[in-house]
């Protein structure tokens, strides 16, 4: 009896708190779905079963697949693109011992504290002067995005990665080494698999935070085919906020579609992602 | 991939010294000594010739690319940087020494480039008046005030007017109805053009080097026409409508002798080198001035001007008020869920964790514009179920509905982080302390909230940095409202970083790019006062740098 007290307002907290994360989404489910399309007209729990929301998306009115695809692009590229340099420069930093490690080490955690997009101003203005030269890393492009992106990759995981490195054992690497490995292939073979779900994980929050980067990409890209999902979406709810509400709803859950299935597939391997680098340091 | 040249016996030193080169990296210099070394096979692979045409490949499309616009530009100083980085990039991907630096640079060179020398630049623009009406120099202002006061006076010379392009940049094509002599007017100035074939009705249709715009392409940049001005000694040549242009004469005029603007009339608007601006006697400036060093002007203005720094301080607290609350509450009820679900009698964790992750995995930026209309007032569900107020449009409301909204999508975070680091905890301290006679609440107390603590200190400093600017929380769902009826620049909710970025003119208005700066200068200030002496607090508890 005890013992059933005891678990009982266990499940209770934790379905108390299922319902707190999980009614907000049932909403946007409910909105979705809702055959008026309306905020007005939308309840917490569905009220009818239509696709006619989803239809709107792709009906012409907005280039919603145009969004979907720069997003899911950029969002790709610059998390594949920033793990890269920053596992690489994590490697360097765990395995080899150089002049000016524990500097650039420390500036590395001092940089991680100034998020890039406290020099909105600073990138504007430099970006005027890149658009002019270079139309193709300019405003109203993906690449420009892309490179201002990967500015801020060096900052923010490099050392969360040397911690991912350091927990695995210098012995498995020296073995190689003696096997007449080089760097290069020790670093690409040997380090990159066994650190491989961790690597996931990081690749995965750097995915969605960039498809939720809204403040850069707002300033960055304007005409309405360049746009992010997140600055094309807030468009939609600017010019018609009460009736696109259900179009709205059904682009947030194909939006959902690529984050949460990559986060329920990775779901196991997040906690050792989130916390390694912070407990190990 | 690519195999360096390597020593039968390489490794002879299984640490790599603490400046020494990788032990494969000696084998070429030994190789060179010509000493008893000399017979070890010195293996060149495919892949290291490979890797080093592709080297050299990069660096050369690298320098085509981007060095011609340089040129064109005459930005001599960025092209020198450009061919000093490139030779560097590619003189230590070819050689087999500095192997650290391999691994470091392409993280280095973004990171200079996107991230470090937009924060210097921030902090430098911080000093000046950039901004609406303060965007170039001194002679640009001038030329834009010579350009724009141009009027048509009876007898100015009228042309036949062609909208061309050359190299990507406008042209107009100008034919003189007299002589029909074509003529090319850039924003350089005129040049002649031989060769062209001009219709009965004074068109071009056809000029060497140039490409003609077609006219219903040209009606859809008619903006950039109406703004586009050819100078000529006098005045400049405008167009009028798409298919007529004229020289005028510039009603004003700079005049270097008394370092003012004189117009026809005698009115005369001195250079203020302080303002950038041209001021006349009654303290009346034109709209075009230029970007001048202001000193500590901004920051002034943000702590002195009555308008200003009431409402900056009261954007600070509410700053601090946020990042802190939004810490505490997420933390806290992390840490509730977690601790309820950390027993192993508890079953279907694992179904648990999935639907209390969602919050984290949605897309945030849809979700807070979803909350943003949960909380309308007429069709929002927080009315429907909690009695129609105006959720947002009263600041304490607002505020405190924020703050929901940041716990919603945070505690996922910070439950996940507790559970790992709860886990973490040795049960055997926890045992102890019961064994003692620890009250569950004194045990959790005592033991694992400090263990706790310990191991998730750096990532509670970097949430709370994370909050402290927490852009799309406040943009997407108040966009720093409700606003004082005398005030629409900020608003109850607004933190640093959305002010910010209003006053930048990013949304519309007028953009005042060297008071944003200095407010992003203030930002920056506090974040890194608050982070150092946090990881100061949190080094003596625990070694986190290594």
């Amino acid at each position: 009896m005890k013992f059933l007290r005891e678990v009982a307002w266990r499940h209770a907290v934790a379905l108390a708190a299922c319902a707190f994360a999980v009614f907000p989404i049932m909403y946007v489910v409910s909105a979705a779905l809702n055959p008026l399309g309306t905020l007005a007209s939308t309840e917490l729990l569905p009220t009818g079963a239509s696709l006619d929301n989803f239809g709107i998306l792709f009906n012409g009115q907005q280039p919603f697949v145009n969004w979907f695809l720069n997003s899911v692009v950029i969002a790709l590229l610059s998390a594949f693109a920033g793990l890269l340099i920053s596992v690489a420069a994590a490697y360097a930093f765990s395995r080899m011992r150089f002049r000016g490690r524990r500097v650039g080490l420390l500036s590395i955690l001092l940089i991680q504290m100034f998020p890039q997009f406290l020099a909105i101003v600073a990138i504007f203005i430099v970006f005027t002067e890149v658009t002019e030269l270079y139309p193709t890393f300019g405003f109203n492009k993906p690449w420009g995005l892309l490179v201002l992106y990967l500015g801020g990759a060096l900052g923010v995981n490099t050392y969360l990665m040397k911690g991912f490195l350091d927990t695995v054992p210098k012995e498995i690497d020296e073995s190689a080494t003696m096997d007449g490995a080089s760097h290069v292939q020790t670093f690409f073979r040997i380090i990159l698999p066994l650190v491989g779900p961790v690597l996931a994980v990081t690749a995965m929050l750097s995915f969605i935070g960039t498809i939720n980067e809204f403040l850069i990409a707002n300033v960055f890209l304007r005409d309405t085919e360049a746009k992010t999902l997140a600055v094309g979406m807030y468009g939609m709810l600017t010019d018609k906020r009460d009736s696109n509400f259900g179009a709205f709803a059904a682009a947030t859950l194909l939006t959902a579609i690529p984050t949460v299935s990559l986060f329920l597939w990775l779901q196991k391997y997040i906690v050792s992602g989130l916390t390694a680098g912070a407990v190990k340091g | 991939m690519t195999t360096e040249v390597a020593g039968a016996g390489g490794a002879s030193s299984p640490h790599p010294g603490p400046s020494g080169p990788a032990p494969e990296q000696r084998s070429p210099r030994r190789g060179q000594r010509g000493d008893a070394e000399t017979f070890r096979r010195r293996e060149v692979s495919t892949g290291f010739i490979v890797s080093r045409i592709v080297v050299l490949s990069i660096v050369a499309a690298l320098l085509i690319y981007a060095a011609p616009p340089l040129v064109e530009d005459e930005s001599w100083i960025a092209l020198g940087v450009l061919g000093v980085v490139t030779a560097l990039v590619a003189y230590l991907y070819l050689t087999p020494r500095h192997v650290p630096a391999k691994y470091l640079v392409p993280g280095t060179v973004f990171l200079i480039a996107f991230a470090i020398v937009p924060t210097v630049l921030t902090f430098v623009t911080a000093f000046t008046n950039l901004g609406d009406g303060h965007r170039g120099t001194k002679a640009e202002a001038v030329t834009a005030i010579e350009t724009s006061s141009v009027t048509q006076v009876p007898g100015s010379p009228e042309y036949h007017l062609t909208i061309a392009e050359r190299d990507g940049a406008m042209v107009f094509l100008l034919v003189d109805p007299a002589t029909k002599a074509v003529q090319a007017g850039t924003a350089d100035g005129l040049s002649p053009v031989d060769g062209a074939q001009v219709s009965l009705t004074g068109k071009v249709l056809a000029a060497g080097g140039y490409t003609i715009v077609p006219t219903a392409q040209a009606a859809e940049r008619d903006a950039e026409i109406a703004a586009f001005s050819v100078p000529t000694p006098g005045g400049a040549i405008k167009a009028t409508g798409l298919s007529r242009a004229f020289e005028g004469k510039a009603d004003k005029r700079y005049d270097a002798a008394c370092d003012c603007i004189v117009n026809p009339a005698g009115e005369k608007w001195f250079a203020d080198e302080a303002e950038g601006y041209f001021v006349n006697s009654a303290g009346a400036h034109l709209d075009q001035g230029w970007k001048v060093d202001v000193g500590f002007a901004n920051f002034k203005k943000a702590l002195t001007d009555p308008t200003i720094s009431g409402h900056f301080l009261n954007v600070l607290i509410w700053n601090f008020v946020f990042a802190i609350s939004a810490v505490a509450t997420t933390f806290a009820l992390g840490m509730v869920v977690a601790l309820a679900l950390h027993h192993p009698r508890v079953r279907g964790t694992k179904l648990y964790r999935v639907l209390l992750v969602l919050p984290y995995a949605m897309p945030s930026f849809a979700m807070l514009l979803i909350w943003r209309d949960m909380f309308n007032m007429d069709f929002g569900l927080m009315s429907k179920l909690f009695g129609v107020h105006d959720w947002l449009g009263t600041p304490t409301t607002a505020r405190l509905g924020l703050i929901l909204v940041n716990l919603w999508m945070g505690f996922p975070y910070m439950f996940l982080v507790i559970t790992g680091a709860l886990q973490a905890v040795p049960k055997e301290l926890t045992d102890a302390a019961r064994i003692d006679g620890a009250s569950p609440w004194a045990g959790f107390r005592r033991v694992t909230l400090p263990l706790v603590l310990v191991a998730l200190t750096p990532l509670l400093i970097s949430s709370f940095g994370f909050n402290f600017n927490n852009f799309n929380n406040i943009r997407m769902v108040t966009n720093g409202g409700p606003y004082a009826i005398d005030n629409a620049t900020v608003g109850a909710t607004d933190l640093l970083i959305s002010y910010t970025y209003r006053v930048a003119g990013f949304d519309s208005g007028v953009a005042d790019f060297g008071f944003a700066a200095a407010i992003s200068v203030f930002i920056f200030t506090i974040v890194a006062t608050v982070s150092t002496v946090a990881f100061w607090r949190s080094r003596r508890q625990e070694e986190v740098y290594s």
